[in-house]
């Protein structure tokens, strides 16, 4: 399947900010079940700094904006050919090792509610079933409703609201595999909504468990399944926070306000 | 009854490195080593070194206590420990290249993937990043013990950013003024190019993209940090800019001082902040402090930060039981200095033998530092050790257990006259381009008479360190 990505986000401050410094994880890296055809970020009055590739094997560029500035538009569009490959991340360059993935952080600590779900897993024949179960788990336990949550919601509080939204869905995911002792990250991404599809949010998150043997397989729980054709990576990290795409801190008093459209389409062949 | 060895006799004569100080020692008027003892304090005072060294916290105005009576090590004596500090600095470091890279030491099983990976110091923001020539930490700090004429033991390594080095050059720099005679009779090699050493070593790292001379900074947390005099002491000698996190920013792919005249790219950032405190995009959202992009500027070579971000996973009291095992992994060499056997209360069978043997125990916290809430078996009551067998029972993995050992003594200035203290030391090895150490270090004494605890947190003092020529 062949994507197109127009993603703009645009930063408002109610008075002028001195600079900004950004942090991007916005080009997703070519593997089996992608390619990257053409991509290109514009990031208003910014002067682009170095880039590399993290060990996580996320593509990784700096921005720095020169003040005084109200408003900064970071647009992102690009072309990305995509194949099923049922979730299995293959073909992906990095050397983090997954046992790191281990790692709580404060938004995967766990809690009675989480323990008892993560039983879910339990009588499990092999690692790929009870990654299976616990996805399944999740998706039965939050029902997806935007706006109940917010970006600082931990993986405890959205299963006791028993609603939330993709990020939601995934930090509880992470959470429960790992009190499993089941490497589990967060990955970033654009989701392609066709038109009959219940897919949710174009800008979306999922995550990702290592299955031994297989590797690192994806588990959507806000969809109900692996991704897929319609899934472009962009990259992973512990959590939401620690995978966001775009990390920023401006100087100044400035209050920001923030603006974003993401649109993905599938390009005529 | 313990005998302890006494660094200045044997066989009830005086070592050769002694030899001189018995007459300097024995033919001191006590009104004279009064007026010397009360001239050295006020040139600390002035100078203004009071801070607590090692981070241990305390009264950050209060002097730490300077013993006149130095501690002697041969040439010979220094050439051994010299070998066996570099070994352990260049091991430690390949461990560092190892498990930020391919971490063969744990696919081959010589350390557990739990003490790595999931160690908290273990940054995940370095893996696959390989800093200018290889090289995690350039300024490893160990500590030694000696029991014996021959026997020296590390406690621990420091592969972050040890401190004290500043007690060094300063009890060298007072000792000199107060003493010259001793410094004519007696064949001692200089410190004083620490710092000299220390500007080679960092110049040596720039990063990739530097051309040309390297810009250095000092970066401190600021002054309210009880080793900021340390930080300012070393700008000075170097010669390069102390800054602080709001001294800098990143533009494009560099990092830049805000100066007078105005920005200054730096090349090379002698840290001397926790790795949270580095960068708030990469660690820490939540702090101001840091330098907003610092990370990624380091990680596409713009800027070289000294420690790496993540040296920390070498240095704690777990994986320390592993540093001879990396020393035989990593350079096929037998360690030349010896761990002090170390129990881990997290594994079933050393839990039961330590809590068999508490009385005869050392107990420290795996990330404890600073003689806190550690356990001295033989120096505590029955209650002390029953309560702290509650601690570790309720804890196991959080502690480590080690025999008493019996701290070496060196000749001290007391009220009584001259006795006996327990000592340490921790010397600076420089790690950059090349391997480098000055010869000496801090030595650290129990003031406290039978006390095995030499921090300054628990009344312990400084002694100047002193390496005969051969």
């Amino acid at each position: 399947m062949r994507l197109t990505v127009d993603h703009v986000t645009r930063y408002t401050y109610d008075q002028p900010v001195r600079g900004v410094v950004q942090s991007h994880r916005l080009t997703p890296s070519s593997f089996e079940g992608q390619t990257v055809l053409d991509w290109r970020i514009d990031v208003s009055d910014g002067l682009a700094g170095g880039q590399f590739r993290c060990g996580a094997g996320d593509r990784i560029q700096s921005w720095s904006v020169q003040g005084p500035v109200t408003e900064i538009t970071v647009r992102v569009r690009g072309t990305v050919e995509t194949t099923d490959t049922a979730g299995v991340l293959k073909g992906h360059r990095e050397t983090v090792k997954p046992a790191l993935y281990l790692r709580d952080t404060p938004a995967t600590q766990m809690d009675g509610a989480l323990e008892t779900l993560s039983a879910a897993a339990e009588g499990s024949a092999n690692p790929l079933e009870a990654a299976h179960r616990l996805a399944a788990a999740v998706a039965d336990a939050i029902a997806y409703r935007p706006g109940t949550t917010a970006a600082h919601t931990t993986a405890a509080e959205a299963l006791a609201l028993g609603e939330g939204v993709c990020q939601d869905h995934a930090h509880v995911l992470i959470a429960i595999a790992r009190h499993r002792e089941i490497p589990a990250r967060y990955v970033a991404g654009y989701l392609f909504a066709d038109a009959e599809g219940r897919a949710h949010e174009a800008a979306h998150a999922w995550a990702e468990l290592w299955v031994p043997g297989l590797g690192w397989v994806g588990f959507d729980p806000a969809n109900r399944c692996c991704p897929d054709a319609r899934y472009i990576r962009l990259g992973s990290g512990f959590d939401a926070q620690d995978a966001a795409p775009i990390k920023g801190i401006a100087r100044g008093p400035g209050q920001e306000k923030l603006d974003v459209t993401v649109a993905v389409l599938a390009a005529q062949q | 009854m313990t005998v302890y060895f006494n660094e200045m006799y044997q066989d009830g004569l005086v070592r050769p490195p002694y030899l001189r100080l018995e007459d300097w020692m024995k033919t001191m008027p006590s009104e004279f080593r009064q007026m010397k003892q009360a001239e050295a304090e006020a040139l600390f005072r002035r100078i203004g070194i009071t801070f607590a060294v090692y981070g241990e916290g305390g009264d950050p105005d209060r002097l730490i206590p300077f013993d006149m009576f130095p501690r002697v090590f041969t040439g010979q004596e220094w050439a051994r420990l010299e070998r066996g500090i570099k070994q352990r600095a260049r091991a430690l470091n390949a461990f560092l290249a190892d498990v930020y890279g391919r971490g063969e030491i744990v696919k081959a099983g010589r350390i557990p993937a739990r003490l790595v990976y999931q160690n908290e110091a273990y940054e995940k923001a370095v893996v696959g990043f390989v800093p200018p020539k290889g090289v995690y930490s350039h300024i490893v700090g160990i500590d030694l013990v000696r029991t014996g004429p021959d026997e020296f033991f590390v406690l621990e390594d420091n592969c972050r950013t040890p401190s004290g080095v500043s007690y060094m050059l300063e009890n060298r720099e007072i000792m000199m003024r107060m003493f010259p005679d001793l410094f004519r009779e007696n064949r001692i090699q200089p410190v004083d190019s620490y710092s000299d050493r220390l500007r080679r070593t960092l110049a040596s790292v720039a990063p990739m993209k530097c051309k040309g001379d390297p810009c250095i900074v000092i970066l401190t947390p600021g002054h309210f940090n009880s080793a900021y005099y340390e930080h300012s002491f070393l700008a000075d000698l170097m010669g390069v800019e102390l800054v602080e996190g709001q001294d800098l920013f990143v533009e494009g792919e560099f990092v830049y001082m805000r100066t007078t005249e105005g920005p200054r790219r730096v090349d090379v950032i002698y840290r001397r902040i926790d790795d949270a405190f580095i960068d708030p995009l990469c660690f820490r959202p939540d702090s101001m402090l840091g330098v907003p992009g610092l990370m990624d500027v380091y990680r596409s070579g713009g800027v070289s930060i000294c420690s790496a971000p993540g040296a920390g996973v070498a240095d704690d009291k777990a994986v320390y039981t592993f540093v001879p095992e990396m020393v035989r992994f990593y350079l096929g060499e037998e360690p030349i200095l010896q761990n002090v056997p170390t129990w881990q209360c997290g594994k079933a069978d050393d839990l039961k033998y330590v809590l068999e043997k508490l009385p005869e125990l050392v107990v420290k916290e795996v990330h404890g530092s600073g003689g806190y809430g550690m356990l001295v078996g033989p120096k505590s009551t029955a209650e002390q050790i029953e309560s702290f067998r509650v601690k570790i029972l309720k804890d196991p993995g959080n502690y480590i257990a080690q025999p008493t050992l019996a701290l070496s003594t060196t000749p001290t200035f007391v009220a009584e006259g001259i006795a006996p203290r327990h000592v340490d030391l921790r010397p600076y090895c420089l790690v950059g381009e090349q391997i480098d150490l000055v010869p000496g270090g801090l030595t650290r004494v129990a003031l406290k008479e039978g006390s095995l605890v030499v921090n300054s947190s628990q009344g312990g003092g400084v002694k100047d360190t002193w390496v005969l020529a051969e």
